[in-house]
């Protein structure tokens, strides 16, 4: 057990629970918005009139203050156009952004661990306008229709822009979140008769979407390339119906010899809603090999890997070659206290993508009904268990019984959480290791063969249906 | 921020490559038993439980006359599977009393209110999103990273 006055690697646990200043304000003044969205804008009400000032009021001191003020209004008039959807779209983000970063400066107390320099972004590209154009149009449709005014026919008007988006990786961001959230929207039609609403989640999805509509938004440019050793922590996995996304995070030591830095690699890849799970490794597995090196428990050597201002690597397979053999938890215990950690992008700053690895041992677990939590140095830190993934060998079981963890900190209604990516539980007196992305490279697990088998006899049908139907 | 929709539930797909609630039915693609270039085109309408069913060449199927045929019962067999009984029912929005939920039970409950055969004008559409679906499989992955997917995390909760 690591004593918990401890400098450098330990996690202040207690910080966590502090309050932040001005944090209710914010997400008060999104609330208000969030909730105009409910009935829409297409005959807006004075309860909306008062929503719509509430988030003007909150960007008042800030650049966006005139161009929102004027949205509001013109919102509120229902006579908004699509540039003033885009401009309250913009206040929200901006809002969750400032949240974002006083979450994040709290973590990186409790961390201990030291952020690094904001850097200019590199100018992004600019591409064909017409579909962010068209994309634009759907999310302003659904804004006047509000949750409660969704139909098929207003929800279906994203399909064909989806289509046209999802071939060109530049639109390949977009594409994938318009997607995820046209069907999650069509499942919930008719909006009448929906008996909860999301409030937050679609306010969120649709002003990410919205501002992605921005041409040149969307970019995430290159500032420079990574070269040395990459020492993998653990596999984050993101799935909708028709798309996953696999997230490894690791440290990454430069062969110069300067300071370690906290980096991640993606791979993600549309797919039918019928692949799930465990399937989804085989669509993601032949576009990183990252993914084999973690199943082997090894490092990566990276020669010129491009790198983004965020510690996003662009991963492709001809700048990696795979390394000695390297243990995720000696990387947390020994690495990760010290690595510098990125700065977040402006427009990607928002509390649901905090997700900082830390490295906890020496709690206490308490297991009750149904929520799981860590006891920290006294201080109570949420399992969020239902975030492990069922593509993996790890288990909330095994998370109860573990003695240490590799996790990702998130913030969700209003607390941070610990998702949990591998734990150290005792077996037969010795110590074991569970990776959630255990087989994201392969396995020889009964289950997970099984699994994956089903998963390639699903993909052959439908290859093969394609291939009679799809060319004629 | 957890996901509204829950994962689909793996299934063989050789029978029924494609089911779906959407556009307020429950439709989808059965292949033929004997002919592998021919698939069939199915629905069953939510609330009014109209049904339709022919090929992709646009024919009509010789079982669906003035009942359910073989192939829209394999869809709401595959439905049930894929997406759970209860979000079936809870869709095509079927009153089964006292019954549990079940393909076998969700049928008989609609086949007894006497619903009539819908027009296969469905079935063009249906048949594009079918084709729609299959194309996902022929887009190349990515590595560029797509933060908005962190709003869609796993869930252990199944269907
Ligand atoms: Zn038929």
């Amino acid at each position: 057990m690591v004593p918990a006055d401890q400098g450098g690697g330990v996690m202040r646990a207690d910080l966590l629970a502090e309050p932040v200043a001005g944090l209710e304000e914010a997400l008060d003044a999104v609330e208000a918005f969030d909730r105009v969205l409910v009935s829409g804008l297409l005959r807006p009400q004075p309860a909306q009139a008062a929503g719509l000032a509430e988030l003007a009021g909150a960007v008042a001191g800030s650049p966006l203050a005139s161009r929102v003020a004027e949205a509001a209004e013109k919102a509120a008039a229902g006579t908004a156009g699509e540039d003033h959807f885009v401009a309250l779209a913009a206040a929200r983000v901006a809002l969750l952004g400032s949240v974002h970063d006083a979450l994040t400066s709290q973590l990186d107390e409790a961390t201990g661990r030291p952020r690094g320099e904001e850097a200019a972004p590199a100018p992004a590209e600019r591409h064909a306008v017409n579909l962010l154009a068209a994309a634009r149009s759907w999310l302003c449709d659904l804004a006047r229709a509000g949750w409660q005014g969704i139909d098929h026919d207003v929800v279906s008007g994203a399909a064909q822009v989806v289509s046209a988006m999802l071939p060109d990786p530049a639109f390949r961001r977009l594409a994938t979140v318009l997607d995820g959230f046209a069907a999650e929207l069509a499942a919930s039609c008719p909006g009448a008769s929906l008996d909860q609403v999301p409030v937050r989640r679609w306010a969120d999805l649709w002003s990410r979407a919205a501002l992605l509509t921005v041409p040149g938004a969307a970019g995430v440019p290159a500032i420079g390339t990574a070269t040395g050793r990459l020492l993998p922590l653990g596999v984050d996995l993101h799935e909708h119906a028709t798309a996953a996304q696999a997230q490894v995070h690791a440290v990454f030591e430069p062969a110069d010899g300067t300071a370690p830095r906290l980096v991640r690699a993606t791979v993600s890849a549309p797919k039918p809603d019928t692949v799930v799970g465990v399937g989804v490794w085989q669509l993601l597995r032949p576009h990183m090999s990252l993914l084999t090196a973690v199943s082997e428990g090894r490092s990566v050597d990276l020669v010129d890997m491009p790198i983004t201002a965020e510690g996003d690597l662009l991963w492709s397979d001809e700048h990696a070659r795979p390394g000695e053999p390297a243990d995720p938890f000696a990387t947390a215990r020994v690495a990760l206290p010290t690595a510098v950690a990125p700065v977040t992008a402006p427009l990607d700053r928002h509390p649901a993508r905090i997700a900082v690895p830390v490295f906890l041992e020496g709690y206490e677990v308490h297991t009750d009904d149904e929520s799981l939590t860590f006891a920290v140095a006294g201080h109570a830190l949420a399992v969020d268990t239902d975030r492990v993934p069922t593509a993996g060998p790890l288990t909330p079981e095994a998370v109860a019984a573990s003695h240490a963890c590799i996790g990702l900190v998130r913030w969700d209604a209003g607390a941070f959480r610990l998702q949990p990516l591998a734990v150290e539980t005792t077996a037969r007196k010795k110590t074991v290791a569970v990776h959630a992305g255990a087989w994201a490279g392969g396995t020889k697990d009964k289950a997970g063969v099984k699994a994956e088998k089903a998963a390639t006899d699903a993909v052959a049908v439908l290859r093969e249906r394609a291939g009679r139907l799809l060319r004629k | 921020m957890a996901r509204v929709v829950p994962p689909a539930r793996p299934r063989k797909l050789a029978k029924v490559p494609f089911v779906e609630l959407a556009d307020g039915r429950l439709q989808g693609v059965v292949s033929s038993g004997s002919d592998i270039e021919r698939v069939y085109v199915s629905s069953v309408a939510a609330g009014t439980y109209a049904f339709a069913c022919s090929t992709n060449n646009n024919r009509p199927c010789g079982g669906a006359r003035g009942w359910f045929c073989n192939h829209i019962r394999a869809l709401i067999t595959e439905a049930v599977l894929q997406y759970g009984a209860e979000r079936v029912t809870r869709y095509l929005r079927v009153d089964l009393g006292d019954e549990q939920p079940t393909a076998h039970t969700i049928a008989d409950a609609m086949t007894a209110t006497g619903p009539s055969e819908a027009s296969s004008t469905a079935a063009a559409s249906v048949f594009s999103r079918f084709l729609r679906h299959l194309a996902y499989l022929e887009l190349a992955p990515s590595t560029l990273p797509v933060p908005e997917m962190q709003w869609f995390p796993p869930t252990r909760a199944v269907a």
